[in-house]
């Protein structure tokens, strides 16, 4: 059941101690790093003399924006020759911020990802077709690598070519897959012209579905088209890549891995922690990573952490799906919310479609949210009494997610523009 | 039994031409129409003279669309005629809920149309009372 059972079981009393220790060391190798040496100087902090995790909140939080100033070497704290792998992330936004890896980083990194995939049940003997892109990108060769560590068969397949994909599956007997959410949906497309079946024809058994955002109902229709269980994970380059955060098979949050990482949660607004339970922004600081330590990273990804211990065993706290990204948060009348709750809850009810839209106005001073939704043909009842019930409820569902109480108006299908991602789906004329 | 046909439509210009624009194409009449309008979307009731084609021919085009049972009886077109029909139903307990009227072309009578919770139980009283239930292939004959 464990790859690492040990260090996957430790208590929290022990894991925190084992995070002090850590987080010292980290510290003292980060003084060596340009960035973090003025930073220490400033705070005037002596990492040698660190006792407990409280020192964190008096370091400031590292952004983005630091990494990027400070490319690309202003955060590596050992000699340059030591570094033997450089990634960097997407640079969806703005331009790439390197990281930098030591031998041992990549090989804690290969051990961090073995740990998340022996948890799903992949062992010896699987084969293990990678789809994700190789090169800069941590995706592909984060999962490669630990993989490799697993010592299963890896098939370096990367994204593309549907047909050769499917052809590779079948000569080798792909058992686990990588896989985008979206391009296993689409796949099937190629499945049905080759007149193949997935359940039927190939031996797939486990997917990995975490590399985009996607729902609960993709996971589902992914599972039953392929007959797979499919696996939800969570990582970001600044933190290695893929292996910080993992579903077990109970796949009820991600399990992050709390010897390898600090992981806090505070209001993106006012930076305070948020109450345990409650979405905020994930802050992550390294506690093995050598080459970059980076201490309080701002993730700009939302989600709670899940307070109560999983049935499996593992003692390290889990976190939801990632709930949106800090740019996408809205403040109306106040409050926080994330377009992702609102999705959530008009997911949750069969009766409204696909397509929504989300829309900010200001009226007399006040803010107003109106959610507008597509309802779904297939339970419209014929009346107004039945679609003035059912905006109530949607109105009630949204209401107890969010605080805030929104107007809903029902549209019929089709009638908005189909979302390519989540910018369309929020139109704010507060100006 | 007669059936009539309900669409979800939002409250904006052309949605009304899209629904008939749908009918004509499929070859269907319209004998009677009423809206039922919200601030911000509405429901149209059809009556036509092929209500399964005009079903099918929405359903086809992503309409959100139903077709449900409803009475529409034939009364005289003369004064308390339809006051003689409903005292009849209320007395009996029947509680209308959605009605409209149209005229046929022969000018002596005219067309009821309403909506019952228990439309089968209705068209028994109806009959026991003389009056004359219309199924879908009379009111196409109308
Ligand atoms: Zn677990």
């Amino acid at each position: 059941m464990f790859w690492d059972e040990e260090m996957e079981t430790l208590p929290r009393d022990e894991l925190k101690r084992l995070q002090v220790e850590r987080l010292r060391q980290t510290l003292v190798r980060a003084s060596r790093s340009p960035f973090y040496s003025r930073l220490f100087k400033r705070i005037k902090l002596d990492p040698e003399k660190v006792s407990s995790l409280d020192v964190l909140k008096d370091i400031p939080f590292t952004t983005k924006e630091d990494l990027r100033s400070n490319a690309p070497y202003g955060f590596l704290a050992v000699p340059k020759e030591e570094i033997i792998r450089v990634h960097s992330s997407s640079g969806t936004t703005g331009a790439a911020t390197p990281i930098l890896y030591t031998r041992s980083d990549i090989d804690r990194w290969a051990d961090l990802v073995a740990r998340c995939m022996y948890m799903t049940g992949v062992r010896k003997g699987d084969v293990f077709q990678n789809t994700m892109g190789y090169g800069l990108f941590t995706g592909g060769l984060g999962f490669h690598y630990g993989a490799e560590k697993l010592g299963v068969m890896v098939i370096p397949s990367g994204p593309g070519n549907s047909k050769r994909q499917i052809y590779l599956m079948r000569t080798f007997g792909t058992t686990v897959i990588h896989i985008l959410p979206s391009y296993a949906l689409r796949l099937l497309s190629t499945f049905e012209e080759l007149g193949l079946d997935p359940k039927e024809d190939t031996q797939l058994r486990i997917a990995f579905i975490g590399a985009e955002p996607h729902t609960e109902e993709m996971r589902r229709r992914i599972e039953e088209a392929y007959g797979v269980d499919a696996y939800n994970s969570y990582g970001l380059s600044e933190m290695n890549g893929p292996g910080v955060a993992f579903e077990c098979p109970h796949k009820n949050g991600m399990h992050v891995w709390e010897d390898s990482f600090i992981l806090e949660v505070v209001d993106p607004e006012t930076l305070e922690p948020v109450p345990e339970g409650e979405v905020g922004e994930l802050v992550f600081t390294t506690l093995t990573r050598e080459g970059m330590p980076i201490i309080r990273y701002r993730s700009r990804d939302l989600a709670a952490v899940y307070p109560d211990p999983c049935p499996c065993g593992r003692t390290h706290r889990r976190i939801s799906r990632i709930m949106g990204r800090t740019d996408d948060m809205l403040i109306v009348k106040g409050v926080n919310i994330f377009p992702m709750q609102i999705e959530k809850v008009l997911m949750s009810i069969p009766e409204v479609g696909t397509d929504y839209q989300i829309v900010l106005e200001r009226e007399n001073y006040m803010d107003k949210l109106i959610v507008r939704v597509e309802i779904n043909a297939k339970f419209f009842e014929g009346d107004v009494k039945g679609l003035e019930r059912l905006r109530r409820r949607i109105i009630e569902e949204l209401r107890s997610e969010i605080v805030v109480t929104p107007e809903v108006e029902l549209l019929e299908p089709g009638s908005l523009p189909k979302a390519e991602g989540k910018a369309v789906r929020v139109i704010d004329r507060r100006g | 039994m007669a059936h009539q046909i309900s669409v979800f439509a939002e409250n904006r210009p052309g949605r009304l031409r899209k629904v008939t624009g749908l009918l004509a194409e499929a070859g269907v009449n319209l004998r009677a129409l009423t809206i039922t309008g919200v601030e911000k979307y509405g429901v149209i009731k059809l009556l036509v003279d092929k209500p399964d084609l005009a079903y099918e021919a929405l359903i086809a085009a992503g309409v959100p669309a139903k077709k449900q049972e409803v009475i529409a009886i034939l009364i005289e077109d003369e004064p308390g005629s339809l006051y003689k029909a409903l005292s009849a139903l209320a007395e009996r307990g029947v509680n209308i809920e959605n009605a409209y009227g149209f005229l046929t072309h022969e000018s002596d009578k005219a067309v009821f149309v309403f909506e019952v919770e228990d439309p089968k139980q209705t068209v028994e009283l109806l009959r026991e009372m003389g009056f004359k239930p219309l199924s879908d292939a009379e009111i196409a004959a109308l």
